[in-house]
């Protein structure tokens, strides 16, 4: 494929970019929004187009079941889920980061039940933000294709050796139609290279994998689990910057907009990036001293990115797009407030959570969150949370 | 930027002429998106799809709430919503009627350029049933000056194949060649 500009369903040019990245494997089962993507998959395979196993499972339990063998026996292991289907397959997404299998998910976010609901929010991924896996958020199609490639180098990085999400939101961007640029296949395979992954499964060399743990050994476990994630970022690093100088498109942990000389930041995560930075361009111009912060690498989190980008504000109007009941309020704010916990002249947070299970959030939205943000932020009401747009 | 919003039923291919103006636009070197009003898909049912069209990176991840061009479909619609919600002063209606702009009775008094394409009779005459969605295009294309035909051929083709690709370009063809414009 030469390199080329294509006006294209998102979906479909993430399937384009895994037969890219010559999976070997792609187990999934279908389900709203993510179902395009597999879909496409099982097509490109159909036809040839792509020499993998495409196994179409009987439910998502078996997907992650199929990953988790075919990414053992050092396959490139591709699969795709979304809300009740990441729940149905949650047990095995917790075993594949604890055997340290490599693979790449197309977490095309959706609200979980219940009320029962198809439409986008965050609540999906927030149910296993700890198991272990790399999250990396998205913005916009191209980030989904060229996600796609990097997710693959990090993951099947001998120091890394962990499953990783791409978090992208359903149907704002599963469903939508804009411009990707594809590269071309001799960039990607220079990129990307076939790896032969060490420690697989192979007969002549007899290994156990997911043995069973006394309490002698659990701990040690889950601190080689925590050392993994940890040391995954500077293998991060590294995948978006030879991605970036590769094609012009650079990757960050914590990627700022008009920040340098903001008093005050709307933090966001996913899609949601992109409208803010229009309404900060429009509060901008009457003067308002406004930026916007943007939560790329979900797990492992970027602290020290993160400290960096906010040094100095006033105040920041974090927006989650999930609930943790009972608890403090969304898990962005709740994570936020813990990595400034306690330092000198730390902003002050505000946290709005909006936009659950696909209710629009407009640009007048963002203006209102942000100018109403800022005013709490300057009265001290940093309590909990604001559930925005909540009719009475 | 231009921002349209499409009305139509479940089946009529709201959604396809979206992403058909979003791929020329593209495929001329600028920016666009197209999108479904996201949800469960019913025949019959009204729906809504949008487009927007730029000559730099569209940041907007929400509706359209204020569009420039509005199409509907299906007439029938008319009595069920008002096409020009969110529209302001300058904006483009196209309508699928037997019409003609004068005859309509939408947004008297205020500057709406009111455009109709008798677009059941073209497709029923060119495709053999009332699937209108490729025939409105051609009353777009007509109205806005924002692609032309030649963009839109490559994508038509490509969605629809060759043979009734060129059914679908002829009947497109034929409301840009027959469509009334209103003042």
């Amino acid at each position: 494929m030469a390199r080329q500009r294509k006006g294209i369903e998102v979906s479909i040019a993430m399937a384009d970019a895994v037969a890219q990245a010559n999976v070997d494997v792609i187990a999934a089962y279908p389900i709203t929004p993510q179902t395009h993507i597999v879909e496409h998959l099982s097509e490109i395979v159909a036809n040839g187009e792509l020499d993998a196993e495409y196994v179409p499972v009987e439910s998502e339990h078996s997907a992650m079941s199929v990953c988790c063998g075919s990414s053992a026996v050092g396959a490139r292991t591709f699969t795709s889920t979304s809300s009740q289907g990441l729940a149905l397959m949650a047990e095995i997404f917790y075993i594949a980061a604890s055997m340290r299998l490599p693979m790449v998910m197309a977490l095309a976010n959706r609200s979980l039940s219940g009320p029962l609901s198809i439409w986008n929010d965050h609540t999906d991924t927030m149910m296993v933000r700890d198991a272990g896996w790399i999250h990396v958020f998205v913005e916009n199609g191209q980030e989904c294709y060229d996600n796609v490639f990097c997710g693959y180098r990090i993951s099947e990085d001998p120091s890394v050796m962990l499953p990783l999400a791409i978090n992208l939101d359903g149907f704002i961007l599963t469903h939508m139609i804009e411009p990707v640029i594809y590269e071309d296949n001799e960039t990607i395979r220079k990129y990307l290279p076939d790896v032969r992954m060490k420690n697989a499964l192979h007969p002549d060399n007899p290994v156990s994998m997911g043995c069973f743990a006394m309490p002698e050994i659990y701990t040690e476990a889950q601190m080689n689990r925590e050392q993994g994630i940890l040391n995954s970022y500077p293998t991060i690093i590294k995948a978006w910057k030879e991605w970036g100088d590769l094609t012009g498109r650079y990757y960050h942990p914590i990627e700022t907009y008009r920040t340098e000389d903001a008093e005050y930041c709307i933090v966001t995560m996913g899609s949601y990036g992109e409208t803010a930075m229009e309404v900060v361009d429009a509060l901008r111009e009457e003067g308002e001293k406004v930026g916007v912060v943007k939560i790329r690498l979900w797990r492992p989190f970027p602290f020290e990115d993160f400290r960096r980008a906010v040094e100095g504000k006033k105040s920041l109007i974090v927006v989650d797009r999930a609930i943790s009941f009972g608890g403090p309020g969304g898990p962005v704010a709740l994570e936020l407030r813990s990595a400034l916990y306690g330092r000198p002249n730390a902003p002050a947070i505000v946290n709005y959570v909006a936009g659950l299970a696909g209710r629009d959030v407009a640009r007048s939205d963002f203006r209102k969150i942000i100018l109403e943000g800022k005013a709490k932020a300057s009265k001290g009401e940093t309590e909990g949370f604001t559930l925005y747009g909540l009719r009475g | 930027m231009l921002e349209i919003r499409l009305h139509g039923r479940g089946g009529q291919g709201a959604v396809t002429s979206a992403e058909l103006i979003a791929i020329a636009a593209i495929n001329k070197g600028n920016f666009a998106q197209a999108f479904p009003s996201f949800g469960p898909e019913r025949r019959g049912a009204p729906v809504v799809a949008f487009c927007r069209v730029d000559d730099k990176k569209i940041n907007i991840r929400a509706k359209v709430y204020k569009p420039d061009v509005v199409i509907v479909l299906d007439p029938g619609l008319l009595s069920l919503l008002d096409p020009t919600e969110g529209m302001g002063e300058g904006g483009i209606l196209i309508i699928n009627t037997k019409k003609k702009p004068q005859e309509v009775a939408i947004a008297p008094g205020r500057s709406i350029k009111v455009v109709t394409v008798d677009a059941n009779t073209i497709a029923t005459e060119e495709l053999g049933r009332p699937i209108v969605n490729t025939t409105m295009l051609g009353g777009f294309i007509r109205a806005t000056g924002l692609i032309g035909i030649d963009d839109i051929k490559e994508p038509l083709l490509e969605r629809f194949g060759k043979k009734l690709g060129e059914r679908n370009l002829k009947a497109m063809e034929r409301a840009y060649q027959e469509v009334s414009i209103g003042e």
